[in-house]
Protein backbone atom coordinates (compact mmCIF):
# COMPACT_ATOMS: atom_id res chain seq x y z
CA UNK A 1 0.00 0.00 0.00
CA UNK A 2 1.58 3.69 -1.31
CA UNK A 3 1.91 5.68 1.45
CA UNK A 4 0.04 9.16 0.64
CA UNK A 5 0.86 11.37 3.35
CA UNK A 6 4.45 11.28 5.57
CA UNK A 7 5.84 13.59 8.38
CA UNK A 8 9.29 12.72 9.26
CA UNK A 9 10.34 14.21 12.96
CA UNK A 10 8.25 17.06 12.33
CA UNK A 11 8.75 19.94 14.74
CA UNK A 12 7.41 23.08 14.88
CA UNK A 13 7.98 25.70 17.32
CA UNK A 14 6.23 28.97 17.68
CA UNK A 15 8.58 31.98 19.77
CA UNK A 16 6.66 34.04 21.72
CA UNK A 17 6.56 37.82 21.21
CA UNK A 18 7.13 38.34 25.25
CA UNK A 19 10.84 39.35 26.06
CA UNK A 20 12.71 36.05 27.68
CA UNK A 21 9.47 33.73 27.70
CA UNK A 22 10.44 30.16 26.01
CA UNK A 23 9.69 29.64 22.41
CA UNK A 24 6.21 27.06 22.47
CA UNK A 25 6.64 23.96 21.25
CA UNK A 26 3.54 22.85 19.26
CA UNK A 27 4.67 19.38 17.91
CA UNK A 28 7.54 17.34 18.59
CA UNK A 29 9.26 14.80 16.73
CA UNK A 30 5.96 13.72 14.95
CA UNK A 31 6.08 10.74 12.85
CA UNK A 32 3.15 9.98 10.83
CA UNK A 33 1.85 7.99 8.08
CA UNK A 34 -1.02 7.58 5.87
CA UNK A 35 -1.70 4.73 3.28
CA UNK A 36 -3.72 5.42 0.52
CA UNK A 37 -7.57 4.28 -0.07
CA UNK A 38 -7.89 4.81 3.87
CA UNK A 39 -9.51 7.41 6.15
CA UNK A 40 -7.37 8.65 8.89
CA UNK A 41 -8.90 10.04 12.05
CA UNK A 42 -6.18 12.80 13.95
CA UNK A 43 -7.66 12.91 17.05
CA UNK A 44 -6.63 15.53 20.25
CA UNK A 45 -7.75 17.48 22.80
CA UNK A 46 -8.08 21.20 21.88
CA UNK A 47 -4.20 22.56 21.96
CA UNK A 48 -2.83 19.52 21.03
CA UNK A 49 -1.39 20.24 17.44
CA UNK A 50 -3.69 18.99 15.11
CA UNK A 51 -4.42 22.47 13.18
CA UNK A 52 -1.07 22.96 13.53
CA UNK A 53 0.03 19.71 11.72
CA UNK A 54 -2.55 20.28 9.13
CA UNK A 55 -0.67 23.91 8.66
CA UNK A 56 2.27 22.09 8.01
CA UNK A 57 1.08 19.30 5.63
CA UNK A 58 -0.74 22.79 4.01
CA UNK A 59 2.29 25.13 3.32
CA UNK A 60 0.82 27.49 5.45
CA UNK A 61 3.85 27.07 8.61
CA UNK A 62 6.85 26.48 7.62
CA UNK A 63 8.51 23.51 10.55
CA UNK A 64 10.94 24.03 12.89
CA UNK A 65 12.93 20.76 11.71
CA UNK A 66 11.82 17.56 10.30
CA UNK A 67 10.23 17.27 6.95
CA UNK A 68 6.17 16.58 5.42
CA UNK A 69 5.75 15.36 2.35
CA UNK A 70 1.92 14.63 0.25
CA UNK A 71 2.66 12.20 -2.45
CA UNK A 72 6.24 11.98 -2.06
CA UNK A 73 6.62 15.84 -2.73
CA UNK A 74 8.14 17.83 -0.12
CA UNK A 75 4.76 20.14 1.35
CA UNK A 76 6.61 23.43 0.26
CA UNK A 77 6.45 23.26 -2.80
CA UNK A 78 2.87 24.44 -4.01
CA UNK A 79 2.47 21.29 -7.05
CA UNK A 80 2.66 19.18 -3.55
CA UNK A 81 -1.30 20.54 -3.09
CA UNK A 82 -2.43 20.06 -6.77
CA UNK A 83 -4.15 16.41 -6.03
CA UNK A 84 -5.71 17.48 -2.37
CA UNK A 85 -8.54 18.83 -1.10
CA UNK A 86 -9.00 21.04 1.97
CA UNK A 87 -12.06 21.40 4.53
CA UNK A 88 -10.86 24.89 7.09
CA UNK A 89 -12.65 24.69 10.33
CA UNK A 90 -15.56 27.57 10.21
CA UNK A 91 -14.70 29.19 6.85
CA UNK A 92 -17.11 31.85 5.48
CA UNK A 93 -16.82 31.51 1.92
CA UNK A 94 -16.59 34.77 -0.05
CA UNK A 95 -20.67 35.63 0.74
CA UNK A 96 -20.95 38.29 -2.87
CA UNK A 97 -20.18 34.64 -4.89
CA UNK A 98 -22.79 31.97 -5.75
CA UNK A 99 -21.76 28.21 -5.14
CA UNK A 100 -21.50 27.81 -8.65
CA UNK A 101 -19.12 31.30 -9.12
CA UNK A 102 -16.97 29.75 -6.37
CA UNK A 103 -16.59 26.20 -7.63
CA UNK A 104 -15.80 28.04 -10.85
CA UNK A 105 -13.35 30.14 -9.52
CA UNK A 106 -11.36 27.15 -7.33
CA UNK A 107 -11.54 25.00 -10.72
CA UNK A 108 -9.95 28.14 -12.99
CA UNK A 109 -6.87 27.87 -10.42
CA UNK A 110 -6.63 24.03 -10.79
CA UNK A 111 -6.69 24.60 -14.10
CA UNK A 112 -9.37 22.52 -14.77
CA UNK A 113 -10.94 22.97 -18.58
CA UNK A 114 -14.11 24.38 -18.96
CA UNK A 115 -16.32 21.40 -19.92
CA UNK A 116 -14.77 19.64 -16.93
CA UNK A 117 -15.50 22.56 -14.63
CA UNK A 118 -18.92 22.07 -15.78
CA UNK A 119 -19.59 18.35 -15.44
CA UNK A 120 -17.48 18.43 -11.64
CA UNK A 121 -19.52 21.49 -10.73
CA UNK A 122 -23.25 19.70 -11.65
CA UNK A 123 -21.60 16.47 -9.60
CA UNK A 124 -20.55 18.00 -6.44
CA UNK A 125 -23.92 20.46 -6.23
CA UNK A 126 -25.68 17.30 -6.70
CA UNK A 127 -23.43 15.81 -3.97
CA UNK A 128 -23.42 18.28 -1.20
CA UNK A 129 -27.04 18.56 -2.11
CA UNK A 130 -27.22 22.44 -2.87
CA UNK A 131 -28.71 22.29 -6.47
CA UNK A 132 -31.68 24.47 -5.21
CA UNK A 133 -29.42 27.63 -4.05
CA UNK A 134 -26.68 27.15 -6.72
CA UNK A 135 -27.49 30.36 -8.29
CA UNK A 136 -28.36 32.37 -4.53
CA UNK A 137 -25.42 33.62 -3.36
CA UNK A 138 -23.99 32.21 -0.48
CA UNK A 139 -24.45 35.16 2.14
CA UNK A 140 -27.70 33.91 2.23
CA UNK A 141 -26.54 30.24 2.97
CA UNK A 142 -27.20 28.43 6.32
CA UNK A 143 -24.14 26.94 8.41
CA UNK A 144 -25.12 23.71 7.05
CA UNK A 145 -25.09 24.78 3.59
CA UNK A 146 -22.04 26.67 4.36
CA UNK A 147 -19.66 23.59 5.45
CA UNK A 148 -21.24 21.29 2.17
CA UNK A 149 -20.41 24.14 -0.03
CA UNK A 150 -16.74 23.43 1.87
CA UNK A 151 -16.60 20.37 1.47
CA UNK A 152 -17.93 20.92 -2.08
CA UNK A 153 -14.86 22.95 -3.19
CA UNK A 154 -12.73 21.10 -1.35
CA UNK A 155 -13.80 18.12 -3.83
CA UNK A 156 -13.16 20.58 -7.24
CA UNK A 157 -10.46 18.91 -8.35
CA UNK A 158 -11.23 15.53 -7.68
CA UNK A 159 -8.33 15.15 -5.03
CA UNK A 160 -6.94 12.01 -4.29
CA UNK A 161 -6.65 12.95 -0.04
CA UNK A 162 -8.71 15.12 1.53
CA UNK A 163 -7.68 17.08 4.59
CA UNK A 164 -10.88 17.90 6.63
CA UNK A 165 -10.31 20.18 10.01
CA UNK A 166 -13.16 19.16 12.13
CA UNK A 167 -15.65 18.73 9.44
CA UNK A 168 -18.87 18.54 11.28
CA UNK A 169 -18.20 21.18 14.05
CA UNK A 170 -20.88 23.22 14.52
CA UNK A 171 -23.45 20.98 12.74
CA UNK A 172 -26.60 19.91 13.61
CA UNK A 173 -27.66 16.11 13.66
CA UNK A 174 -28.76 16.27 10.19
CA UNK A 175 -25.90 17.87 9.22
CA UNK A 176 -23.32 15.70 11.13
CA UNK A 177 -24.67 13.07 9.51
CA UNK A 178 -24.93 14.04 5.80
CA UNK A 179 -20.68 15.08 5.74
CA UNK A 180 -20.59 11.83 7.34
CA UNK A 181 -22.37 10.39 4.33
CA UNK A 182 -19.75 12.04 2.08
CA UNK A 183 -16.76 10.67 3.79
CA UNK A 184 -17.93 7.10 3.29
CA UNK A 185 -18.81 7.63 -0.59
CA UNK A 186 -15.36 8.89 -0.65
CA UNK A 187 -13.93 6.15 0.80
CA UNK A 188 -16.17 3.77 -0.69
CA UNK A 189 -14.27 5.83 -4.48
CA UNK A 190 -10.73 5.02 -3.14
CA UNK A 191 -10.06 8.40 -1.62
CA UNK A 192 -7.89 9.03 0.98
CA UNK A 193 -9.29 11.40 4.04
CA UNK A 194 -7.47 12.30 6.41
CA UNK A 195 -9.31 14.33 9.10
CA UNK A 196 -9.63 15.62 12.52
CA UNK A 197 -12.47 15.57 14.92
CA UNK A 198 -13.85 15.86 18.72
CA UNK A 199 -16.60 13.20 17.48
CA UNK A 200 -15.07 10.17 18.84
CA UNK A 201 -18.73 8.07 18.27
CA UNK A 202 -17.76 9.34 14.37
CA UNK A 203 -14.70 8.50 13.99
CA UNK A 204 -15.20 5.09 15.21
CA UNK A 205 -18.02 4.40 12.42
CA UNK A 206 -15.65 5.96 9.56
CA UNK A 207 -11.96 5.90 10.43
CA UNK A 208 -9.57 3.08 9.64
CA UNK A 209 -6.99 3.98 11.46
CA UNK A 210 -7.20 6.63 14.31
CA UNK A 211 -3.53 8.81 15.77
CA UNK A 212 -3.90 10.59 18.92
CA UNK A 213 -1.79 13.50 20.02
CA UNK A 214 -1.42 15.22 22.74
CA UNK A 215 0.48 18.38 23.59
CA UNK A 216 2.49 18.18 20.19
CA UNK A 217 3.09 14.44 20.67
CA UNK A 218 1.41 11.19 19.06
CA UNK A 219 0.29 9.41 21.62
CA UNK A 220 -1.11 6.21 19.93
CA UNK A 221 -1.56 5.23 16.18
CA UNK A 222 -3.05 2.38 14.58
CA UNK A 223 -6.66 0.66 13.83
CA UNK A 224 -9.65 1.42 16.12
CA UNK A 225 -9.62 -1.60 17.43
CA UNK A 226 -6.12 -1.81 18.30
CA UNK A 227 -6.73 1.70 20.26
CA UNK A 228 -9.93 0.28 21.94
CA UNK A 229 -8.34 -2.60 23.39
CA UNK A 230 -10.46 -4.05 25.97
CA UNK A 231 -11.94 -0.28 27.05
CA UNK A 232 -15.41 0.04 26.09
CA UNK A 233 -15.12 2.83 23.50
CA UNK A 234 -12.76 4.44 21.68
CA UNK A 235 -13.81 7.67 24.17
CA UNK A 236 -12.44 5.68 27.01
CA UNK A 237 -9.57 4.70 25.12
CA UNK A 238 -8.93 8.24 24.26
CA UNK A 239 -8.72 9.82 27.42
CA UNK A 240 -6.48 7.06 29.06
CA UNK A 241 -3.77 7.50 26.38
CA UNK A 242 -4.00 11.32 26.77
CA UNK A 243 -3.65 10.55 30.87
CA UNK A 244 -7.33 12.09 31.89
CA UNK A 245 -7.83 11.78 35.30
CA UNK A 246 -11.74 11.75 36.04
CA UNK A 247 -12.32 14.04 39.29
CA UNK A 248 -14.70 12.61 41.88
CA UNK A 249 -16.80 15.00 43.86
CA UNK A 250 -16.04 15.10 47.50
CA UNK B 1 -0.67 34.06 -14.91
CA UNK B 2 -4.38 31.84 -15.18
CA UNK B 3 -4.16 32.42 -11.50
CA UNK B 4 -3.34 35.57 -11.28
CA UNK B 5 -6.47 36.24 -13.86
CA UNK B 6 -8.63 33.85 -11.51
CA UNK B 7 -8.25 36.12 -8.25
CA UNK B 8 -8.47 39.58 -10.05
CA UNK B 9 -11.95 38.23 -11.92
CA UNK B 10 -12.83 37.85 -8.16
CA UNK B 11 -11.92 40.97 -6.82
CA UNK B 12 -13.50 42.51 -9.83
CA UNK B 13 -16.73 40.39 -9.34
CA UNK B 14 -16.55 41.94 -5.74
CA UNK B 15 -16.34 45.72 -6.33
CA UNK B 16 -19.16 45.22 -9.04
CA UNK B 17 -21.60 43.77 -6.28
CA UNK B 18 -20.82 46.24 -3.44
CA UNK B 19 -22.54 49.16 -3.61
CA UNK B 20 -19.34 51.40 -2.85
CA UNK B 21 -19.06 52.76 -6.58
CA UNK B 22 -22.44 53.35 -7.23
CA UNK B 23 -23.15 55.27 -4.44
CA UNK B 24 -19.53 57.43 -5.18
CA UNK B 25 -20.39 57.54 -8.95
CA UNK B 26 -24.22 59.10 -8.21
CA UNK B 27 -22.82 61.51 -5.67
CA UNK B 28 -19.96 62.54 -8.08
CA UNK B 29 -22.42 63.17 -10.64
CA UNK B 30 -25.18 64.74 -9.22
CA UNK B 31 -22.99 67.10 -7.84
CA UNK B 32 -21.42 67.76 -11.67
CA UNK B 33 -24.61 67.85 -12.65
CA UNK B 34 -25.81 70.73 -9.84
CA UNK B 35 -23.00 72.58 -10.18
CA UNK B 36 -22.99 72.60 -14.21
CA UNK B 37 -26.69 73.87 -14.30
CA UNK B 38 -25.96 76.86 -12.40
CA UNK B 39 -25.22 80.13 -14.27
CA UNK B 40 -22.91 81.72 -11.74
CA UNK B 41 -22.57 85.77 -12.85
CA UNK B 42 -23.23 85.18 -16.53
CA UNK B 43 -19.30 84.27 -16.59
CA UNK B 44 -18.57 82.50 -19.91
CA UNK B 45 -15.63 81.28 -17.87
CA UNK B 46 -17.07 79.75 -15.83
CA UNK B 47 -17.26 75.86 -17.66
CA UNK B 48 -13.38 75.80 -17.36
CA UNK B 49 -13.56 76.24 -13.29
CA UNK B 50 -17.00 73.58 -13.45
CA UNK B 51 -14.34 71.20 -14.91
CA UNK B 52 -11.63 71.61 -12.78
CA UNK B 53 -13.76 71.20 -9.57
CA UNK B 54 -15.11 68.27 -11.44
CA UNK B 55 -12.04 66.46 -12.62
CA UNK B 56 -11.17 67.15 -8.64
CA UNK B 57 -14.27 65.46 -7.69
CA UNK B 58 -13.20 62.48 -9.89
CA UNK B 59 -9.65 62.21 -8.28
CA UNK B 60 -10.47 62.59 -4.81
CA UNK B 61 -13.01 59.86 -5.88
CA UNK B 62 -11.31 57.54 -7.84
CA UNK B 63 -8.40 57.88 -4.99
CA UNK B 64 -11.23 56.88 -2.07
CA UNK B 65 -12.60 53.66 -4.03
CA UNK B 66 -9.10 52.58 -5.21
CA UNK B 67 -7.54 53.09 -1.34
CA UNK B 68 -10.84 51.70 0.57
CA UNK B 69 -10.99 48.91 -1.83
CA UNK B 70 -7.41 47.31 -1.88
CA UNK B 71 -7.02 47.88 1.67
CA UNK B 72 -9.69 45.37 2.72
CA UNK B 73 -8.62 42.72 -0.14
CA UNK B 74 -5.94 41.08 2.42
CA UNK B 75 -7.53 41.77 5.89
CA UNK B 76 -11.17 40.35 4.80
CA UNK B 77 -9.51 36.98 3.32
CA UNK B 78 -8.12 36.91 6.60
CA UNK B 79 -10.71 37.24 9.01
CA UNK B 80 -13.34 35.41 6.64
CA UNK B 81 -10.65 32.78 7.14
CA UNK B 82 -11.32 32.52 3.31
CA UNK B 83 -7.39 32.56 3.11
CA UNK B 84 -6.96 29.13 3.92
CA UNK B 85 -8.61 27.02 1.34
CA UNK B 86 -7.27 29.42 -1.39
CA UNK B 87 -3.73 28.86 0.15
CA UNK B 88 -4.22 25.11 0.09
CA UNK B 89 -4.82 25.25 -3.40
CA UNK B 90 -1.87 25.77 -6.03
CA UNK B 91 -1.79 29.37 -5.89
CA UNK B 92 1.29 31.28 -4.31
CA UNK B 93 1.39 34.38 -2.11
CA UNK B 94 2.69 36.41 -4.86
CA UNK B 95 0.11 35.11 -6.96
CA UNK B 96 -2.64 36.12 -4.57
CA UNK B 97 -0.55 39.43 -4.29
CA UNK B 98 -0.38 39.97 -7.84
CA UNK B 99 -4.25 38.82 -8.61
CA UNK B 100 -5.53 41.42 -6.01
CA UNK B 101 -3.38 43.97 -7.64
CA UNK B 102 -4.58 43.20 -11.08
CA UNK B 103 -8.49 42.57 -9.60
CA UNK B 104 -8.18 45.98 -8.11
CA UNK B 105 -6.28 48.07 -10.57
CA UNK B 106 -8.65 47.00 -13.40
CA UNK B 107 -11.48 47.76 -10.98
CA UNK B 108 -9.95 51.28 -11.10
CA UNK B 109 -9.65 51.59 -14.78
CA UNK B 110 -13.51 50.43 -15.18
CA UNK B 111 -14.35 53.29 -12.69
CA UNK B 112 -12.55 55.60 -14.84
CA UNK B 113 -13.96 55.04 -17.57
CA UNK B 114 -17.26 55.50 -16.29
CA UNK B 115 -16.34 58.47 -14.33
CA UNK B 116 -14.27 60.75 -17.37
CA UNK B 117 -16.94 59.12 -20.05
CA UNK B 118 -20.17 61.24 -17.76
CA UNK B 119 -17.44 64.08 -17.75
CA UNK B 120 -17.31 64.11 -21.29
CA UNK B 121 -20.83 64.09 -21.40
CA UNK B 122 -21.30 66.45 -19.40
CA UNK B 123 -18.27 68.67 -20.32
CA UNK B 124 -19.51 68.41 -24.32
CA UNK B 125 -23.48 69.23 -23.64
CA UNK B 126 -21.65 73.32 -22.44
CA UNK B 127 -18.26 73.12 -25.36
CA UNK B 128 -19.93 71.09 -27.65
CA UNK B 129 -16.47 69.69 -27.99
CA UNK B 130 -15.10 66.39 -28.05
CA UNK B 131 -11.07 66.84 -27.13
CA UNK B 132 -11.15 62.56 -27.35
CA UNK B 133 -7.42 62.40 -26.68
CA UNK B 134 -7.14 64.85 -23.80
CA UNK B 135 -9.44 62.84 -22.09
CA UNK B 136 -7.43 59.74 -22.95
CA UNK B 137 -3.95 61.08 -21.95
CA UNK B 138 -5.70 62.54 -18.74
CA UNK B 139 -7.65 59.41 -17.66
CA UNK B 140 -4.74 56.90 -18.59
CA UNK B 141 -2.07 58.90 -16.30
CA UNK B 142 -4.14 58.89 -14.01
CA UNK B 143 -5.01 55.21 -14.06
CA UNK B 144 -1.45 54.53 -14.05
CA UNK B 145 -1.19 56.94 -10.76
CA UNK B 146 -3.73 54.42 -9.57
CA UNK B 147 -1.65 51.73 -9.82
CA UNK B 148 0.73 52.98 -7.56
CA UNK B 149 -1.95 53.80 -4.96
CA UNK B 150 -3.70 50.59 -5.30
CA UNK B 151 0.12 48.75 -4.51
CA UNK B 152 1.14 51.07 -1.64
CA UNK B 153 -2.56 50.36 0.08
CA UNK B 154 -1.80 46.45 -0.97
CA UNK B 155 1.93 46.75 0.83
CA UNK B 156 0.40 48.88 3.85
CA UNK B 157 -2.86 46.08 4.50
CA UNK B 158 -0.39 43.59 5.29
CA UNK B 159 2.25 46.04 7.68
CA UNK B 160 -1.26 47.89 9.28
CA UNK B 161 -3.73 45.43 11.23
CA UNK B 162 -6.53 47.57 10.77
CA UNK B 163 -8.02 47.96 6.99
CA UNK B 164 -9.21 52.17 8.43
CA UNK B 165 -5.90 53.07 9.48
CA UNK B 166 -4.41 51.69 6.48
CA UNK B 167 -6.77 53.51 4.49
CA UNK B 168 -6.15 56.84 6.59
CA UNK B 169 -2.07 56.43 6.52
CA UNK B 170 -2.30 55.85 2.38
CA UNK B 171 -4.38 58.62 1.55
CA UNK B 172 -2.84 61.29 3.88
CA UNK B 173 0.53 59.92 2.25
CA UNK B 174 -1.32 60.32 -1.53
CA UNK B 175 -2.73 64.10 -0.82
CA UNK B 176 0.29 64.98 0.56
CA UNK B 177 2.54 63.86 -2.20
CA UNK B 178 -0.29 65.43 -4.69
CA UNK B 179 -0.52 68.90 -2.61
CA UNK B 180 3.63 69.83 -1.38
CA UNK B 181 5.71 67.14 -2.99
CA UNK B 182 6.62 69.16 -6.43
CA UNK B 183 7.90 71.69 -3.78
CA UNK B 184 10.19 69.49 -1.63
CA UNK B 185 13.02 70.58 -3.55
CA UNK B 186 12.37 74.19 -3.52
CA UNK B 187 12.01 73.92 0.02
CA UNK B 188 15.19 71.55 0.60
CA UNK B 189 17.26 74.20 -1.39
CA UNK B 190 16.25 77.39 0.87
CA UNK B 191 17.20 74.84 3.91
CA UNK B 192 20.79 74.51 2.59
CA UNK B 193 22.03 77.85 3.57
CA UNK B 194 20.31 76.86 7.56
CA UNK B 195 20.58 73.25 8.49
CA UNK B 196 22.38 71.05 6.34
CA UNK B 197 21.05 67.96 7.45
CA UNK B 198 17.54 69.12 7.09
CA UNK B 199 18.33 69.51 3.84
CA UNK B 200 19.10 66.48 2.76
CA UNK B 201 16.83 64.74 4.01
CA UNK B 202 14.46 66.80 2.69
CA UNK B 203 15.82 66.35 -0.83
CA UNK B 204 15.71 62.41 -0.34
CA UNK B 205 12.17 62.17 0.68
CA UNK B 206 11.53 64.19 -2.77
CA UNK B 207 13.42 61.77 -4.78
CA UNK B 208 12.39 58.83 -2.94
CA UNK B 209 8.54 59.28 -3.40
CA UNK B 210 6.34 58.76 -6.01
CA UNK B 211 5.56 61.82 -8.14
CA UNK B 212 1.93 61.74 -8.58
CA UNK B 213 1.23 65.38 -9.10
CA UNK B 214 2.39 64.62 -12.56
CA UNK B 215 -0.90 62.81 -13.83
CA UNK B 216 -2.81 65.04 -11.18
CA UNK B 217 -1.99 68.16 -13.48
CA UNK B 218 -3.02 66.57 -16.37
CA UNK B 219 -6.41 67.97 -15.49
CA UNK B 220 -5.45 71.10 -17.56
CA UNK B 221 -5.24 69.43 -20.20
CA UNK B 222 -8.60 69.18 -20.17
CA UNK B 223 -9.75 71.93 -18.69
CA UNK B 224 -7.41 75.01 -20.39
CA UNK B 225 -7.86 73.20 -23.93
CA UNK B 226 -3.87 72.40 -23.92
CA UNK B 227 -2.61 70.71 -26.97
CA UNK B 228 -1.31 67.17 -25.83
CA UNK B 229 1.57 66.24 -24.15
CA UNK B 230 4.05 63.95 -26.48
CA UNK B 231 3.46 60.73 -26.47
CA UNK B 232 7.00 59.60 -25.22
CA UNK B 233 6.69 61.75 -22.07
CA UNK B 234 3.46 59.64 -21.37
CA UNK B 235 5.23 56.70 -21.88
CA UNK B 236 8.36 57.80 -19.84
CA UNK B 237 6.08 58.75 -16.67
CA UNK B 238 3.93 55.62 -17.66
CA UNK B 239 7.35 53.62 -16.81
CA UNK B 240 8.92 55.61 -13.67
CA UNK B 241 5.40 54.75 -12.19
CA UNK B 242 5.42 51.61 -12.70
CA UNK B 243 8.60 51.00 -11.32
CA UNK B 244 6.99 52.78 -7.99
CA UNK B 245 4.49 50.48 -8.68
CA UNK B 246 6.54 47.61 -8.94
CA UNK B 247 8.59 48.27 -5.54
CA UNK B 248 5.34 48.60 -3.52
CA UNK B 249 4.39 44.94 -4.94
CA UNK B 250 7.82 43.18 -4.52
CA UNK B 251 8.13 45.11 -0.65
CA UNK B 252 3.89 43.32 -0.19
CA UNK B 253 5.40 39.63 -1.53
CA UNK B 254 8.41 39.81 0.88
CA UNK B 255 6.29 40.92 3.99
CA UNK B 256 3.66 38.40 3.01
CA UNK B 257 5.98 35.63 2.75
CA UNK B 258 6.50 36.13 6.66
CA UNK B 259 3.19 36.50 7.28
CA UNK B 260 1.23 33.71 8.85
CA UNK B 261 -1.76 32.30 7.58
CA UNK B 262 -4.13 32.61 10.19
Amino acid sequence: MSVILKTEKLRVEFSSREFRQAAKVALSSLDLEVNAGEVFGFLGPNGAGKTTTMNVLLGFVTPTSGTAYLFGIDVRQPIARQRIGYLPEMTYYYKFLTAEELLRFYAKIFGLPRGETDKRIDELIKLVELEHARKRPIKSYSKGMQQRVGLAQALINNPDLLILDEPTSGLDPLGRMKVREIIQRLKNEGKTVFFSSHELGEVETVCDRVAIIHQGELKAVGRVNEITGTRANLEKAFLDTIGYQPQTAP
Amino acid sequence: MKNIFAVAGIVIKELYRRKDFYVLFILTVLICLVMASVNIFNDKQIVRYLKELCLLLIWVSSLVIAITATARQIPAEREQRTLLPLLAKPLTRTQLIFGKFLGCWLACGLVLICFYAAFAVLAASREHAWPLLNYFQAAFLHWIALGVVVALALFGSLVFAAPSSNSTICFVIVVTILCIGRYLNTVALSLAETSHFLSSVIYAVYFAIPHLEIPFEMRNLIVHDWPLVAWKFIGLDTLYLLAYATAFLVAACLVFRRKPVN
